[in-house]
Formats: C-alpha cells, sequence, structure tokens
C-alpha cells in the first residue's frame, strides 16, 4: 500500500505554489511536513487531500490515479489548527458522525466511539458539547473523528498549534501511539523542528514550495543534505561561519589564519560553510582541537537550566545554548568553541560534504 | 515608568461571587519593581489575562486596589493610565504609514510635530525600522507589524508599563528567535516596567527578570528562571517549567529518609512532616541518571520509551510502577541494559500537600 | 504532461445559462432590437438607426429626468450613508438588545415598495395622515400634491425612512468584524472618538460601505413605485424620474422605438455610473493602503 505523488506541481493565477515533486509514502508511516509558514506545507496538504487539482502530476494510491475522484470519494480525514467540530453534538455524536454517514450500525458504532473516545482519553465528557470543553479536548474529539473513520489518509495541519504548551506536549506524547495503531498514512505539518523530532517517523523539509530532504526523522536531523535542509532543521537556528581550507591552514571569516585541527585536516582545498547546532556552539574549550572564535554578546536568555548566548559574529547573529547558567555582560566580547567533529562542512553549492562525528554513531 | 502594587485585588466575573470558587483571580498582594521585566506564565484560563486587563484598566476588580507608583488608579479608565499594550494578534493602523502609526499617540496627545518627529525617528532606530517608516503599515510581515504596536507604546515618554499578550503567537518559529531577543535588548536598553503574559514557558523564562506562575486563579511562585528550575515552591511550577516537567513520585519521610516506591533514598537534609499530609519526592528529569552498571545507591528500572529530540534524549523508564522520565545527553547511547537510575542527592524536594518543605540540617 | 479536460461541468452550468438568456439576454436583445427600428402596429417595422438614441439624448425632457435623477441619488447617498453609519455605530453591539434593534430597523425593508409609497401617501396627507396634519397643525404650509419642494421632501424622506436601515445593517456587519484589540489600542493610545472613526472603524468599513454605496445608488437611480404611487410624477413634472418617464413614454404614449433607445441609455449610465463609484473607492483603498 503506497500512496505516490509524481512530479506534481500547483501553479495559482501564475504563482507557484509547489515546484514539481516525488513523493512515495507507505501505509502505517508517520510523514512529518516540517517548514516555516509559506514553505508549501498547506498547498502540499490540499493537493494530497484532492481539495486542490494538481497543474501537473498524477497523484496516486496503490497505482490507481486519483487526480479526477472528487474529495468525497476520497478515503482521507483531516484536523486543522482550528478546532473543527460540530457545536450542537455531543462529543460522542461528533465521534460517530462520519460512521453514521457510511451507515454503521448502532452497535458497530459505538465499539469504535468507545475505543477512540478511550484512546483520546475522552470517555468521560462524551455526553458534553464541544464548546464546554478546553481547546486540548476539543482538538482530541476532532482527532478522535478522523481516527474513526479509518481513513487510509489522514492529515494533520499543524493541529497542536492553538494549545497551550503543556498541552502539547501531552498530546505530542500521544500521538505517536495512535499511529502506530493506524494503518493510515499520516502526514503531518508543523513549523516546529522539536515537534518533528518528537514525533518521530519520517520528516519531509520544506522550503519555498520545494521539498528539500525527505527521511527517516532522525535521520534527516543528523545528515541534513544541504544547507537549506539544516536551516529549516534546526531550533534554534543552526549557526553558519565561512572557511577557506588551504593546504594545513585555515582562513576563517573575518579571523586569523591559522591550523587546520581535527576533521578539518582531511578536508580538500576550498572554501566551506561550517554550520554548528547553537549546542555544540561552546562557551568552554572542549578538546585541544576546537576551533576558538572571538564574539560579542548581543543578549543572554536563561531558562533557569540552560542559557541562550545571544552573539556576533560580524554581522552574523549567531546563538550559543550552554547548560547551566552564564551571564556574560551585553556588548562584552567572548571566545566561543566550535569542535570540528560536532561541526556539519557544506561546499559552495550548499551540499553538505560532512556531518559530525555523533552523526555516523546513531 | 512606575512600580505596581496590587493590593488586595481579586476578580470575579459573577458580581454576586460569594465562594471562593467562582473568582476568575484569587486574592494577590504583591509589588512589582521598576524597571523590571516581568512574565505572567499559565495555563489558559488560570487567571493570568483577568490580571493582565485589571492591570491595564480594561478590567474593573472586584476587590482591592492598582497603584501605580502609589498612587490608586483602580478607578481610572486605560486612557489616563499611561500604559501601552502589544496585543496577540498585531493591531497596526492600516491606512496609515509606519512613520504616522509611530506618531499616532503622540499627536492624539497634541505634542508638537518636531518633538514627534525626534521622538519617533529615535524610536524608529531603536525597533530597526527607520528604512521602512514611509511603508504603510498594511503591507508588512507579522513581526514588523508587532513592532509598530510596541513602537506605539516606546514613542511616549511617560509610559508605567508596557504590556504584552502573548505578543509572538502569530509570528514564524524562526522569527520568534529574533523578535524575542529583540524585545530582550529593548528592556536591557530602555528599562522600562514589563509584564508579558505567556502559556509557553520559554518565553516566560528567558524574557524575564522574574516570572509570576498562576495557577487556578492563584500566584503560585514569583521567582527567577533558576528558582523556579531549582526551589519549585509548588508541585505544578515543578510540572510546568521544564520539559519534560519535574518527576514526582510519591513517598514517606522519616528524618533524612524517604521512601518511595519500596526503596529507600538517603536525603541531604531531614524533615519533620505530619503522617496525615501527601508527601511527594520531586526531581527533575535532569538530575536523574541512568547507567547499565548499578552504582552505590541506585534503583533498578526498566526503559519503556526513548524520545530523541537531537540535543538530548527523554528515557522514560519504569520504576516499581511510577513513570521518571530521565534527560540524557546526545553522546549517550540508552540501550535497554541502561536498568541502574540515580538520584542527585542535592537537587531532591519534599513536598507536602504540594507545597515545597525546607529542610533542617541533616543529624547524621 | 497532457491536460484532461472534463467536461461534465458544462452541463451543469447549462440549466443556469438558459435561464438568464431567457430571463435577462433575450428581453435585452428585444429592446435592442426596438431601438433601431420604428413601428406604426400591425407587426410592420422599419429600421431607424440611431434616429431615436439621437432624439433622446437631445430632448430636454430626458435631461431634465436625468437632472432630476441625478439631483435625487445625490443627495440619498449624502443622506443615507452617513446616517447608516452613524446608526451603525450607535446599535448596541451585542446580547438581546441588539437582536431586537436589528429587527426593528430592518422592519422598513420588509415592506412592499407599493405599500411604502402608499403609506407615506396617506401619512403625508394633511387632511387625515398624521404626519400632514401635524405639519399643518404647525402653521407650516405643507402640500405634497401641489408644492414641488414638499413633494421632493416627502419623497426623499420616504427613501431615507425605507432603505437607510439596509446601510446601516451592512455597517454593523462591518463594525462586528473589527477585533475588540484594535479599539482597546486606540484607547491605549489616546484617540479621540473622531480619531478611532477615522483610522479604525472607516478604514474597516471600506468593503461593505462600497457594496451599500452602489446598491444604494443603483436602487435609488431606478426608483420608481414610490414617487409613482405618492405623486404619479407630479407636481407638473417635478418628480418625474428616468423610470417614470420611461413608463411614461412607453406605455402612455406607446413610442416603443424611442422608449427602448431610452432604456438602453438609462441602463449604460447606470453600468457606467457604478463602475465609476467602484474604481474610484477601490483605488481611494489602495491610496490609502
Amino acid at each position: 500500500m503506497s500512496f505516490k505523488l509524481e512530479q506534481v506541481s500547483s501553479v495559482v493565477g501564475g504563482n507557484t505554489h509547489i515546484y514539481p515533486l516525488d513523493l512515495t509514502l507507505t501505509a502505517g508511516s508517520l510523514n512529518v511536513l516540517l517548514g516555516p509558514t509559506q514553505a508549501g506545507k498547506t498547498s502540499l496538504m490540499r493537493l494530497m487531500a484532492g481539495l486542490d487539482k494538481p497543474t501537473t502530476g498524477d497523484i496516486s494510491w496503490n497505482g490507481d490515479r486519483m487526480n479526477d475522484v472528487p474529495v468525497q470519494k476520497r478515503n482521507i480525514a483531516m484536523v486543522y489548527q482550528q478546532f473543527i467540530n460540530y457545536p450542537a453534538m455531543t462529543v460522542y455524536e461528533n465521534i460517530a458522525s462520519p460512521l453514521r454517514i457510511r451507515g454503521l450500525s448502532n452497535k458497530a458504532i459505538d465499539k469504535k466511539v468507545m475505543e477512540a473516545s478511550e484512546l483520546m482519553k475522552l470517555t468521560p465528557m462524551l455526553q458534553r458539547k464541544p464548546l464546554e470543553l478546553s481547546g486540548g479536548q476539543q482538538q482530541r474529539c476532532a482527532l478522535a473523528r478522523a481516527l474513526v473513520k479509518d481513513a487510509d489518509l489522514v492529515l494533520l495541519d499543524e493541529p497542536l498549534a492553538n494549545l497551550d504548551y503543556k498541552l502539547r506536549e501531552e498530546l505530542r506524547e500521544e500521538m505517536p501511539k495512535i499511529f502506530t495503531e493506524s494503518g493510515a498514512v499520516f502526514v503531518y505539518a508543523t513549523t516546529e523542528p522539536t515537534e518533528a523530532l518528537l514525533l518521530g517517523g519520517n520528516t519531509v523539509a520544506m522550503s519555498e514550495g520545494r521539498i528539500a530532504q525527505f527521511g527517516k526523522t532522525l535521520d534527516v536531523y543528523r545528515n541534513p543534505k544541504d544547507m537549506t535542509t539544516a536551516r529549516v532543521f534546526s531550533e534554534p537556528p543552526m549557526n553558519f561561519l565561512k572557511i577557506t581550507k588551504q593546504g594545513g591552514e585555515l582562513h576563517v571569516q573575518g579571523e586569523q589564519t591559522r591550523t587546520a585541527t581535527g576533521a578539518f585536516t582531511t578536508l580538500d582545498n576550498g572554501q566551506y560553510t561550517v554550520g554548528i547546532r547553537p549546542n555544540h556552539l561552546m562557551l568552554h574549550r572542549p578538546s585541544d582541537d576546537a576551533l576558538a572564535i572571538e564574539v560579542t554578546v548581543s543578549v543572554v536568555e536563561i531558562t533557569g537550566s540552560e542559557s541562550f548566548v545571544h552573539l556576533l559574529h560580524g554581522d552574523q547573529r549567531w546563538v550559543s545554548l550552554a547548560h547551566g547558567i552564564h551571564h556574560p555582560e551585553s556588548g562584552s566580547t567572548l571566545t566561543v568553541y566550535v569542535d570540528p567533529s560536532n561541526a556539519y562542512i557544506f561546499d559552495e553549492n550548499e551540499q553538505m560534504v560532512r556531518a559530525p562525528e555523533l552523526a555516523k554513531v546513531a | 515608568m512606575a512600580e505596581i502594587h496590587l493590593k488586595g485585588l481579586a476578580h470575579s466575573y459573577d458580581p454576586n461571587a460569594s465562594e471562593e470558587g467562582h473568582y476568575a483571580l484569587k486574592q494577590i498582594d504583591h509589588v512589582w519593581e521598576d524597571g523590571k521585566a516581568y512574565a505572567l506564565l499559565g495555563a489558559s484560563g488560570c487567571g493570568k489575562s483577568t490580571l493582565l486587563n485589571i492591570i491595564s484598566g480594561l478590567l474593573h476588580p472586584s476587590k482591592g486596589q492598582v497603584l501605580f507608583d502609589g498612587v490608586d488608579v483602580t478607578n481610572l479608565p486605560t486612557e489616563e493610565r499611561h500604559i501601552a499594550q502589544v496585543f496577540q494578534f498585531p493591531v497596526v493602523y492600516d491606512t496609515m504609514s509606519v512613520y504616522d502609526n509611530l506618531a499616532f499617540p503622540l499627536r492624539n496627545r497634541g505634542h508638537d510635530e518636531a518633538t514627534i518627529k525626534e521622538r519617533v525617528l529615535n524610536i524608529a532606530e531603536i525597533l530597526e525600522m527607520t528604512d521602512v517608516l514611509n511603508k504603510k503599515a498594511r503591507g508588512l510581515t507579522a513581526d514588523a507589524k508587532q513592532k509598530i504596536s510596541l513602537g506605539r507604546g516606546l514613542v511616549r515618554e511617560n509610559v508605567a508599563a508596557i504590556l504584552f499578550d502573548e505578543p509572538l503567537t502569530v509570528i514564524d518559529p524562526h522569527l520568534k528567535w529574533l523578535l524575542r531577543m529583540q524585545l530582550k535588548s529593548l528592556h536591557l536598553r530602555l528599562k522600562r516596567t514589563m509584564i508579558y503574559v505567556t502559556h509557553d514557558q520559554t518565553e516566560a523564562l528567558t524574557f524575564a527578570d522574574k516570572v509570576v506562575v498562576m495557577h487556578d486563579g492563584y500566584v503560585v511562585q514569583i521567582g527567577t528562571p533558576e528558582e523556579l528550575f531549582d526551589k519549585p515552591q509548588h508541585t505544578f511550577v515543578g510540572y510546568f517549567i521544564g520539559s519534560p516537567g519535574m518527576n514526582f513520585i510519591d513517598a514517606k519521610i522519616t528524618g533524612s529518609q524517604a521512601v518511595i516506591a519500596g526503596e529507600t533514598v538517603e536525603l541531604a537534609a531531614s524533615y519533620e512532616i505530619k503522617d496525615s499530609d501527601k508527601v511527594e519526592l520531586g526531581i527533575r528529569p535532569e538530575f536523574v541518571t541512568l547507567s547499565a552498571a548499578p552504582s552505590a545507591g541506585s534503583f533498578k528500572v526498566s526503559v519503556k520509551r526513548i524520545e530523541d529530540i537531537g540535543r538530548h534524549k527523554i528515557v522514560h523508564v519504569d520504576f516499581n510502577g511510577n513513570d521518571v522520565s530521565a534527560i540524557v545527553p546526545e553522546n549517550v547511547a540508552i540501550t535497554d541494559d541502561f536498568t541502574n537510575m540515580v538520584f542527585d542527592q542535592s537537587r531532591i524536594n519534599i513536598y507536602s500537600n504540594d507545597w515545597l518543605v525546607e529542610g533542617g540540617l541533616s543529624h547524621d | 504532461m497532457t491536460k484532461t479536460w472534463n467536461n461534465k461541468a458544462w452541463f451543469m452550468v447549462l440549466p443556469v445559462v438558459i435561464l438568464v438568456a431567457f430571463s435577462a439576454l433575450l428581453p435585452l436583445m428585444t429592446v435592442v432590437n426596438y431601438s433601431i427600428q420604428d413601428t406604426f402596429g400591425n407587426n410592420q417595422f422599419f429600421f431607424a438607426g440611431f434616429e431615436w438614441f439621437e432624439e433622446i439624448m437631445t430632448s430636454s425632457r430626458f435631461h431634465d429626468a436625468l437632472g432630476r435623477q441625478f439631483l435625487f441619488s445625490t443627495i440619498i447617498l449624502a443622506i443615507e450613508v452617513p446616517l447608516g453609519i452613524f446608526i451603525a455605530m450607535n446599535l448596541p453591539s451585542k446580547g438581546w438588545k441588539s437582536s431586537l434593534c436589528l429587527v426593528l430597523i430592518s422592519l422598513p425593508l420588509l415592506i412592499p415598495l407599493n405599500v411604502v409609497g402608499t403609506i407615506w401617501q396617506i401619512f403625508g396627507r394633511a387632511d387625515i395622515g398624521l404626519l400632514g396634519a401635524s405639519i399643518a397643525a404647525l402653521g407650516l404650509d405643507y402640500n405634497y400634491t401641489q408644492n414641488a419642494v414638499d413633494a421632493w421632501i416627502t419623497i426623499i424622506v420616504m427613501d431615507v425612512w425605507h432603505w437607510t436601515s439596509l446601510v446601516a445593517l451592512l455597517c454593523f456587519a462591518g463594525l462586528q468584524s473589527i477585533p475588540e484589540a484594535y479599539y482597546q489600542a486606540a484607547r491605549i493610545d489616546g484617540a479621540s472618538k473622531w480619531a478611532t472613526f477615522r483610522y479604525i472603524q472607516l478604514p474597516k468599513m471600506h468593503g461593505v460601505l462600497l457594496i451599500a454605496v452602489l446598491l444604494r445608488f443603483m436602487d435609488s437611480f431606478m426608483i420608481y413605485t414610490e414617487p409613482f404611487v405618492l405623486t404619479g410624477g407630479g407636481p407638473g413634472n417635478s418628480t418625474t424620474f428616468l423610470s417614470i418617464d420611461l413608463v411614461k413614454m412607453a406605455i402612455g404614449q406607446f413610442d416603443l422605438g424611442p422608449a427602448a433607445a431610452f432604456s438602453l441609455i438609462y441602463f449604460l449610465i447606470i453600468l457606467l455610473m457604478s463602475f465609476i463609484f467602484y474604481t474610484v473607492m477601490n483605488s481611494l483603498d489602495k491610496k490609502e493602503g
């Protein structure tokens, strides 16, 4: 069983929303569409659902072309950012509604509704109206309705975005459970890298109407194939540093030339961009190989256990995520360290040529 | 600029409310210092928006007073309180240019154009918006609009406090970082009293000098990010701050020993607690260590689930029927034979009926 | 990639196409047909070219009616739009009071046109009408059947009574869509009532105002029933607006050719004016935004 997009594109009123793309999703898989707003996540979902027709390309389900099958006849379910329920019906009837349309017996409906409500922790409030529930419960109700449908394709468009932070945490923990228990293809759009990591499964990194990378979530995170994916899949944003390797020497943008160390020694001569995740931009020298770089402190944010130290390297904004509480003065200069073994190295065409050693372990 | 004093404040949306349960905001007495940044943190429905609206004058409290620098402003309307506010959704005057937007509050108060120009240019400079001053506000991005909303407050020199009502809701994650940082540096530079309402702990902790944690109409703790992390005064604070939140395990305490899930833990202090109280041991996932080999004072656990979020892993283990989560660094590979758990003794907190208990000196 | 065409959609729109053809296009073509021909009955027609158009365009009767029509529509818009906005702003915004007010102000909209005319015809009579008698009792000489100014005033008051609520309802809907935060921000910024209106309410009402102005312009420009019932176009020709004149010409005098040309010119004027309104108001919005 598979859901396939081939050379699918979408052009609306002369604006290209989706550039031709290929994507194959298998049944029982969770696929996270990750990217900033305007990356094309919602456009792609609408194409998948059949709400919009692709300008070019084919959408097929198990090899059957679906382009001309109207939405009503496709077996799909969709959950939106807004909590959409029937306000006049009880939670029970809301969840039961897709089954009633299908004409199932009351007994079969009851069984499915009870199962779904158990999973979504809605059992005590089945007789209430959606508007009497909290935001989290309303969204659980919408999710339960999508689940009982036994749809082949379940589309979730930023379903947790309107929920409180802690509620998000709870629902995120429960979601993977739901996904494994159902045989559907799940597509889940989010703007938050952490959410993608918590959900696991596969990730489709999107940027400006194109798929930057598709693969297992952790693999995409650890081995971004280019700077676009690295940018999309990093929170806080990844720090970038331009270097030139020549012989045994390393020219660092805006810095003195120094001897190449660690993983830098084996690089071919040429220009590179080094990508450093904020948690790998160290305030203390981690190893003898580490590259020391002078920066200016702009602001420090403290979360209680960690500190976000915002820095300026030339005119580039950097951020270091350091364990513990650090209070460097705003405007002061500071030395930060980059362990070559923790650095992503991209070539002049922004393609990744080397991932950190950690990535190889995992 | 002002010190804000909340005196015996309480509010109910039902004018005939008699029981405490009917109050959205229960008895609050606090003084918020001049020039500091505060965050009101809590889940939706905890009373934080009610409190904000009382400070801004959009709501009149059922009980108590609001004092700005010792002056009772409880009965003053919003416009006479000298406050500024940034809303959840950007509010700009669509038909005006950015310049006119920033000048609007000054023009309304009858300042002369020369003064207006000087202040607007100054604020535009601080907000890094000088190059868009002549653009219409309507066409700008959400984050630029939020900066204009803020700017309209900053141009007024006599503003007692700037209030923020979940200002980053509609901002993209990538820009959130930038805008949040700009807000923070703005505060460091201008030292104005700022009050920031949010449900997002990261926003609250990173922005504020002091975070006011609210739960069910009460202020449960006011503290610096470190205090909230190290010494949550209430189990709710432990749960709400940190992701995942603090682990709580039912305990029985005698002196400096706690019995949890049938195992004994040596504590760094001794406690005197009534038997009838509900006692819990609290430990943050950051201070739970898992290992393959047993060590002194370690307990047997089994690994249930691992969430790898890149920079670290969250490991959920089963500890004799209790769920405990631990944070494991990126470079440690976790396997199923990591069956030994140990707590950092100095980081253990003890809670009685949900409130933190301070321990006395241990007699051991 | 080849694009497949699904022609089923054409069958779906076919009924509408047929309906529009019979209800709008065919009668319009009949009118076009009449406008370029002359007839003396017996179904005998002679081609007249643009003669009727020329006649109408140069007739002082048409010019006078057109002048009256423009004056009428201008006055109507000048009163109803500001008044509608004013009413909308002063309506209670929520609760049962709001619902009650909305029902009350919509009542005039539910009354058929000829009944409106009849109501005012009786209401304004100096001998038995409440309004007419009251004015007479004040010692004012008021008689809409004798005095042209009185007739105009009566028709305008009648139209304002009948249609202002439409503008008010549209504006009310526009105002309701403004989030509370805007008003709060305005209060915090120390904006006066006028500034709040000018910079928040008016810009946010722009869309509905455009619709209101267009509807009221088109409707008032085509007004027929009410003045016909009230004064029959008099006294003299003082309230003979374009449509009344047209009916007189077509049915009273049975001048089908000139009447058809008249209708076409009338139609084109409305089309042109609506287009101008639309373009001007839209570009105003662009300039402001």
